[in-house]
């Protein structure tokens, strides 16, 4: 094998076996479906990207309600985290000389065609918003700067669990309904925890914002889990295990400090940091477990022959 | 309009309409020659591999992927052990009825050899020591419960029964692949093949693990994905593709779509007939996962057996759904920043 699972941890029929009780057939135990090409800059372009996206949403909400001060972190937040992303998309790439064929075609059924643009049409947004509100001009055009921004950013936060949903992996295919939530929820609260860091006294609303969306990311990454059953193995495995269990515990101290340690600018910042981390984790351990389950065939194969003989079950042609 | 002549018919988009063409890969008469691997790696100009001993029979390309367009899968099955794992439709040797009769009776499994042996009572180099025990009748591959090596008792035992298979893109109706690229450099040929273009593609790797298949593969030192192209520039010659010219048993077969089917129905009944009850078709479904595939294949046992996924589902197909579980996503986020404000500036 040429990961870090080892064969042992994958008995057919064990705990948590997608096919308990018939011997699964493969051949050689090759995959079925092709692992990912992709390498660790898609990890953490999700987790920035999706910080922007949501900062911007912030930016955008703040602004109209009038903190200025906040929107101005925000809004910081929000560029800080977009400058290196089309970077990290670019080093990905097989052929990173050829970045721009992304935007030689429109193509609706591509989710990553959509997050293309959206990212190009976020960045122009971002950029013109804070140009004009560090240089203080122009403050109509910047509110408008602002909402667009703050629309495509709530694209920004998302479309990325389309894009792994939209694959054959059988942990990201079949998490799809919960998978944007998990996203949107990591986003929330970093971007949240980012916010209150840079905002200082002006933070409070930057705060609970980080908490709620903590205690939401529990809830939509317990939500994936329990949608995924006994496809849900790969979690308990090897690398991904390991980002899913910090995820979980950063995610839970860090609302609980950033919740008490509410006056002590120490304590704001350790549980920011836990909450950033833990996005970071959550989205590792997604981006892991999808390999583990593209790697072993009983996934593949278990879920389609179940899926076969129920059918068969139900139209009587066994 | 019927729905085997609808997926007949060439991709949209086209003037000049030209018929869907395909493959109907019989493996019923594949001798795992390997060919059409050679021929595909010669006429494509494919980079040679890596050859490895995998240990897994004759197969050392493993499987699809950037590099090898073809790929011939060898799986070993010992009769009685398959039949034991109760898989249907094990040649036995005698007629059974079509599936769907009432009258289906497959021979029941014959029973498995003799004692276990006790490797240390064989000798040195295997065969010299207890000159009791038959050389022929030993499977070396195979132990017993107790780590004994099992000797086949009789020769009805002895069967074994070895399927070959010449794996390749499957050129899907609905093409995940195709519906993910986001340069537009895989698209559809006026055949109704699914081709990437070398000069489009910026190596996203984005239909690498969309492929229900697992067909297409980056080359690394290439940086673009690579896969089966169906001898474009063949077809456009009206030649046929590489692996089917080179086929000797033509277990390669190719043509127009329409035929293919009919060549492969056809064919399913003979291979029924003459006591292959589990015999298949693959890919001809005109419903299902992928609207039916350009590349048809008959097998002797299950899919998955070949490595093949035994009910795949192009993940766009879910695109719609996954988009409202987003944008439902994104609604709950700004809801949560506008709530996050209501509790007031501090």
């Amino acid at each position: 094998m040429n990961g870090s699972v080892s064969r042992s941890q994958l008995v057919r029929g064990g705990r948590g076996s997608v096919v308990p009780a018939v011997e699964l057939r493969t051949y050689y135990d090759q995959p079925v479906i092709k692992q990912p090409v992709w390498t660790w800059e898609i990890p953490w372009y999700f987790f920035i990207g999706g910080l922007s996206g949501a900062s911007a949403v912030l930016t955008g909400v703040v602004s109209a309600s009038g903190h200025r001060r906040l929107a101005r972190a925000a809004r910081r937040v929000s560029t800080a985290a977009l400058v290196p992303s089309p970077v990290l998309l670019i080093m990905d790439l097989g052929r990173p000389e050829r970045f721009h064929h992304m935007l030689r075609v429109v193509r609706p059924t591509s989710p990553m065609s959509v997050g293309s643009w959206t990212l190009f049409a976020f960045s122009g947004a971002q950029a013109g918003a804070t140009l004009l509100a560090e240089l203080d001009r122009l403050p109509r055009l910047r509110a408008l700067a602002d909402l667009a921004a703050a629309a495509l950013g709530s694209v920004m936060t998302t479309y990325t669990a389309v894009l792994f949903s939209d694959t054959a992996v059988p942990v990201w295919h079949e998490a799809r309904r919960e998978l944007p939530f998990v996203f949107a929820a990591g986003a929330a609260a970093s971007a949240g925890a980012a916010t209150m860091l840079v905002a200082g006294d002006a933070g409070g609303p930057a705060r609970r914002l980080a908490i709620g969306g903590a205690v939401a990311e529990l809830a939509a990454v317990e939500a994936m889990h329990r949608r995924l059953g006994e496809l849900d193995e790969p979690y308990e495995l090897a690398d991904a295990a390991r980002y899913a269990r910090a995820a979980k515990w950063l995610t839970t101290a860090g609302a609980v400090v950033t919740g008490v340690g509410g006056r002590s600018r120490a304590l704001r910042a350790v549980g920011a940091g836990m909450i950033l981390g833990a996005a970071l984790c959550e989205r590792w351990a997604v981006y892991r477990a999808g390999f583990i389950s593209a790697r072993d065939p009983k996934y593949t194969v278990g879920p389609q022959r179940s899926r076969i003989d129920r059918q068969r079950r139900a139209t009587g042609t066994a | 309009m019927t729905a085997s002549a609808k997926r007949s018919t060439a991709a949209p988009g086209y003037r000049d309409a030209h018929e869907r063409m395909g493959f109907f890969t019989d493996t019923t008469v594949c001798i795992g020659c390997k060919a059409c691997e050679v021929a595909c790696k010669e006429w494509n100009l494919i980079p040679s591999s890596d050859t490895a001993m995998t240990g897994n029979s004759y197969d050392n390309t493993g499987g699809l992927g950037a590099d090898t367009w073809r790929h011939v899968a060898f799986i070993e099955q010992r009769v009685p052990e398959i039949t034991a794992m109760g898989v249907s439709g094990v040649f036995t040797g005698e007629r059974v009825a079509r599936p769907g009769s009432t009258a289906a009776g497959s021979a029941p499994a014959p029973p498995v050899g003799g004692e276990p042996v006790d490797l240390a009572r064989i000798g040195g180099d295997g065969f010299a020591g207890d000159q009791t025990v038959d050389r022929d009748s030993i499977d070396f591959t195979r132990t017993g419960e107790d780590g004994l090596v099992v000797p086949i008792g009789s020769s009805a035992d002895a069967q074994l029964r070895w399927l070959m298979s010449s794996d390749v893109c499957k050129h899907c109706t609905t093409a995940a692949c195709l519906d993910v690229c986001p340069t537009g450099s895989l698209f559809k040929t006026e055949f109704a093949t699914v081709v990437v273009q070398p000069d489009i593609c910026n190596g996203c790797g984005y239909c690498v693990p969309a492929c229900p298949y697992g067909v297409l593969d980056r080359r690394e030192d290439d940086g673009r994905v690579w896969k089966c192209t169906l001898c474009y520039d063949r077809l456009r010659d009206g030649q046929e593709p590489a692996c089917a010219k080179a086929c000797p048993t033509d277990s390669i077969n190719f043509g127009p779509h329409a035929d293919m089917l009919a060549m492969a129905r056809e064919r399913l009944d003979e291979v029924v007939d003459a006591g292959y009850a589990g015999a298949q078709l693959y890919g001809d479904g005109p419903s299902g996962g992928v609207d039916g595939a350009g590349s048809l294949f008959l097998l002797l046992d299950e899919p998955e057996v070949y490595g093949l996924p035994p009910d795949p589902v192009a993940p766009s197909k879910q695109l719609r759904s996954m988009w409202r579980a987003a944008a439902a996503a994104s609604g709950a986020l700004v809801a949560g920043v506008a709530m996050a404000l209501l509790g007031g500036r501090r």
